[in-house]
């Protein structure tokens, strides 16, 4: 099956390319794919995401081999390679502080669709894998923090596990058959060490692919919002577009330097940030007989943790603290505005998306305490907040003033 | 206004940036591939075994383990000793030249410290079975002029009673010597070399 | 706005990334007495493990091991020879290789561990305590023990409440009496622990031990700075390699952002 231009390519790459079209899909993706000009700051966390994704990869690979996944092995298995596998005290940092990572990340990165519109039409698929993608790394995450098998290991299990006996009728089966026993044990560790290791990543890179896929073909949105295939050259090049490599390779490496110095920083000099990266408690091992003080999840899940524990019942805090992912799904259609970019918006759309963010931020916050009567009104409040942001933004996003949107990008040379 | 393009400028910081990353990448890799070498619960299992050998009579065999693997200590008598001589033309390794198989205090005729106390690995240096022990002089199925020894019933290959490979044995070598020494006449350590005489 | 929301980010990440490194939210001070304040430990020290080690040995060893360290481990990490670990500091049957467990009886069906009996609970294990409770927590609970009547055991700790230990140091720093503050008729004195049950002026040194206040504090910063090393013996390693790869990754940063300057030139 010839293709319409033979390949132009010689040598090895030339036998390839006749067999297999690599310099189309180069050119397509990398070397002919245009991308904005004015990228900014906020737009490092893409390819961020993806550094971390791959660190996570190999670390784990490399831990994988040392580890093991059975209730009497694996809090012993951890420490053992803490001390006594050649650096494998390093790898195992580096994929702890990796996770945490990755969800700075990915907050940040999602952040930036919300303030620049990322999500609004043609962009809606990029953005349902992205939710999409979100909520697969939460259920890595988890399925990851429980196989050190330490105090928090299991009774964040515990809690996590027994949300699903909520469900009405086949609730405690549920519960059971997730488990593989009475309570969270090795039968757990051993089906969770699988998913962890196998099936998420793979699913996650599956995913991650489609949203590559996906972006490329409609192209990257940007800070002014401003579609850049609107105006083209004679030679059908955006006006205001830049080829991505070599620009935004040599720019995405530097951001790349500058995120590793950050990275090291805190495997080096700081792996259990103060309790937060490497909780205290899970230094200990399992005990099915003593439970913490203070049962609370990784920070990354606290902002939901609080909205599920804000809601007296157990079923409705359930619904609830699922609903708050779930509904990110719905943003593309809620956001009624003619505009893209914050920039362009008015006073309202501001205040509300810095609510939102904030609200966010102090449930994070409330999810890591041990709880109060206060602070269960406030994380009440927050939590309302939180759902109120979509409707409210249904409205606002129709009738906020909107700037006059340039037709053009605008760059600070 | 766009000035002249310094390509000379961007192929030195280009190349320069390459071979600096490339360094970072290549250390990075260290320790990676470190935690493949044993650990320490490897070379601590893998250490020294003590053994007591004051209780092995005339012609008996202690199996102590090494590295997981079986070592056979035996006491062979004087006409054993005597008889190995004459086994040389049957066998294809007879001088010990293959110096791998054995530390250098067991390149001997006996192939071993003392005369009387051989200290073989019991794996077969054909596929690794564990050959038997057969002391008795007797004819046997896989040799009528039997003169005591190891036969291997995984592919039949047959050792002599200084751990030597025969002719017609599919096994290539003599049997592995382990290092090992004498704490005292009642103990060896395996596992450690003698020190230099 | 743009320019300044870049500077803004800017500084924002530099806040968090030295926030990161230096601020350590660390453990849950609220309701735990800590009146003898941060220990200062030295976990790199060899001269200071060594110290550590030895009243380690001495003084915990025979009930608490620490199962996730090896003798041979000690001894290179602490400049030890074989000899010198076997002889002065190992007091069981184990090899060179083996980890550092004791004599206590483990238990199985129906037969409680060690200790139980005389103890209420076997003595824990404390490879990982200084991950799992702090440096501070260890410091403090070593300088906090006070013999009292009213207990089985006949010894309470003002860090660790009713603990069902003896201070196993209580020949090198003496008897401490513990004086109770009476609440001041205003009220004035808080309900739970107040300022003063919670301070160094709760305990008195009744009895001398054979070391001075002073020695006893450092020899505590020795115990718990050994203890530190033993939660993490890469800790050794940790910091001085850190510094390596920092300054590589700010080179190499370095030269990315000339190379990224260089190209973008072209764009305008």
């Amino acid at each position: 099956m010839a293709r319409a231009t033979p390949s132009q390519a010689t040598g090895i790459l030339g036998w390839v390319d006749q067999r297999m079209p690599v310099v189309d899909f180069w050119n397509k993706h990398i070397g002919q794919y245009y991308a904005p000009k004015n990228f900014n700051l906020w737009y490092y966390f893409g390819s961020l995401a993806l550094l971390v994704l791959v660190n996570q990869i190999l670390t784990g690979i490399f831990l994988t081999m040392h580890y093991v996944p059975t209730e009497e092995g694996a809090f012993a298995s951890v420490e053992y390679i803490m001390r006594e596998v050649p650096y494998g005290w390093l790898i195992r940092y580096m994929h702890s502080t990796g996770a945490s990572f990755f969800f700075v990340v990915i907050y940040l990165h999602m952040f930036r669709a919300f303030m620049y519109g990322s999500y609004k039409k043609p962009r809606e698929l990029i953005w349902v894998l992205g939710v999409l993608i979100m909520l697969l790394l939460m259920a890595e995450a988890f399925l990851g923090y429980v196989l050190p098998w330490g105090q928090m290991s299991f009774w964040g299990a515990q809690v996590i596990v027994s949300l699903f006996g909520a469900v009405p009728k086949i609730g405690p089966v549920l519960v059971e058959w997730i488990q593989g026993d009475y309570l969270p044990s090795g039968a757990t560790i051993n089906r969770f060490f699988a998913l962890h290791v196998v099936a998420m990543p793979l699913a996650i890179l599956g995913l991650v692919v489609l949203h590559l896929g996906a972006l490329h073909e409609v192209g990257s949105n940007n800070p002014d919002g401003v579609e850049i295939k609107k105006h083209k050259d004679a030679a059908g090049k955006p006006l205001d577009g830049i080829p991505f490599h070599p620009y935004y390779t040599v720019k995405d490496m530097f951001g790349a330097g500058f995120f590793l110095i950050i990275f090291a920083s805190v495997i080096f000099f700081n792996p259990t940030f103060g309790g937060l990266f490497l909780e205290h408690d899970n230094f200990i091992q399992a005990n099915a007989l003593v439970t913490p003080l203070h049962i609370k999840p990784v920070w990354y899940f606290t902002p939901f943790y609080a909205m599920l524990r804000a809601i007296p019942d157990k079923l409705g805090g359930v619904i609830v603290m699922g609903s708050a992912t779930m509904i990110l799904f719905t943003l593309p259609w809620i956001d009624r505005s003619p505009v893209k970019s914050i920039r362009y918006r008015g006073i309202w759309s501001k205040v509300l998306l810095f609510t939102f963010a904030l609200v966010f931020v102090i449930l994070g916050w409330l999810g890591s305490q041990a709880g109060s009567d206060t602070q269960t009104w406030v994380a009440r409040i927050c939590t309302a907040i939180y759902f109120g942001f979509f409707p409210a933004l249904y409205f606002v996003s129709a009738y906020d003033k909107v700037k006059p949107v340039p037709d053009r990008v605008t760059t600070h040379d | 206004m766009a000035e002249q393009t310094d390509l000379g400028r961007r192929r030195f910081l280009t190349a320069t940036c390459a071979v600096v990353g490339g360094a970072g990448v290549a250390t990075a890799a260290i320790p990676f591939l470190s935690t493949f070498q044993p650990s320490a619960k490897a070379l601590s299992a893998g250490a020294a075994t003590l053994a007591d050998i004051s209780k092995i009579e005339e012609g008996g065999q202690l199996i102590e383990v090494w590295r997981k693997r079986p070592v056979w200590i035996i006491r062979r008598s004087k006409e054993t000793l005597a008889a190995l001589a004459g086994e040389d033309s049957r066998l294809k390794d007879p001088k010990s030249d293959i110096i791998d198989q054995q530390p250098k205090y067991a390149n001997n005729a006996y192939r071993s410290i003392k005369p009387e106390l051989l200290v073989l690995v019991g794996s077969c240096t054909h596929l690794g079975c564990s050959p038997k022990y057969h002391p008795e002089l007797q004819p046997e199925s896989w040799d009528s002029e039997w003169k005591g020894g190891f036969y291997c019933p995984c592919h039949n290959s047959k050792f002599d009673m200084a751990g030597r490979v025969y002719n017609g044995s599919p096994a290539p070598t003599n049997l592995v010597v382990p290092p090992y020494r004498f704490v005292d006449d009642g103990t060896i350590i395996i596992g450690e070399d003698q020190e230099a005489a | 706005m743009t320019k300044f929301s870049q500077i803004l980010s800017k500084i924002l990440v530099g806040l968090v990334v030295a926030a990161g490194i230096t601020v350590t939210p660390a453990f849950a001070a609220g309701d735990i007495c800590l009146p003898f304040g941060e220990a200062q430990t030295s976990p790199t020290d060899v001269p200071t493990l060594q110290r550590g080690a030895k009243l380690y040995f001495n003084y915990c060893a025979a009930c608490h091991s620490i199962q996730y360290v090896r003798y041979s481990r000690i001894a290179q990490d602490l400049n030890l020879t074989e000899a010198q670990v076997m002889t002065n500091l190992a007091y069981t049957e184990a090899k060179f290789g083996d980890y550092v467990t004791n004599n206590m009886p483990k238990g199985g069906r129906g037969v409680a561990p060690g200790g139980t009996e005389w103890f209420g609970a076997p003595p824990p294990d404390l490879s990982l305590t200084a991950r799992s409770r702090g440096v501070n927590w260890i410091y403090n609970y070593l300088k906090g023990f006070y013999p009292d009547p009213s207990r089985p055991i006949g010894w309470n700790n003002l860090t660790f409440p009713n603990a069902s230990m003896p201070n196993p140091l209580w020949e090198l720093q003496g008897l401490q009496e513990h004086i109770v503050h009476e609440a001041k008729p205003d009220g004035a004195g808080a309900v739970g622990h107040s300022d003063a049950a919670c301070s160094p002026a709760a305990l008195s040194l009744k009895t001398p031990g054979v070391r001075s206040a002073q020695q006893y504090d450092e020899d505590i910063q020795a115990l718990t700075s050994f203890l530190e090393y033993v939660g993490e013996p890469a800790v050794i390693q940790r910091e001085s390699m850190g510094v390596w790869v920092l300054l590589y990754l700010a080179g190499l940063t370095f030269l990315l952002w000339l190379l990224k300057n260089e190209f973008w030139k072209d764009v305008h």
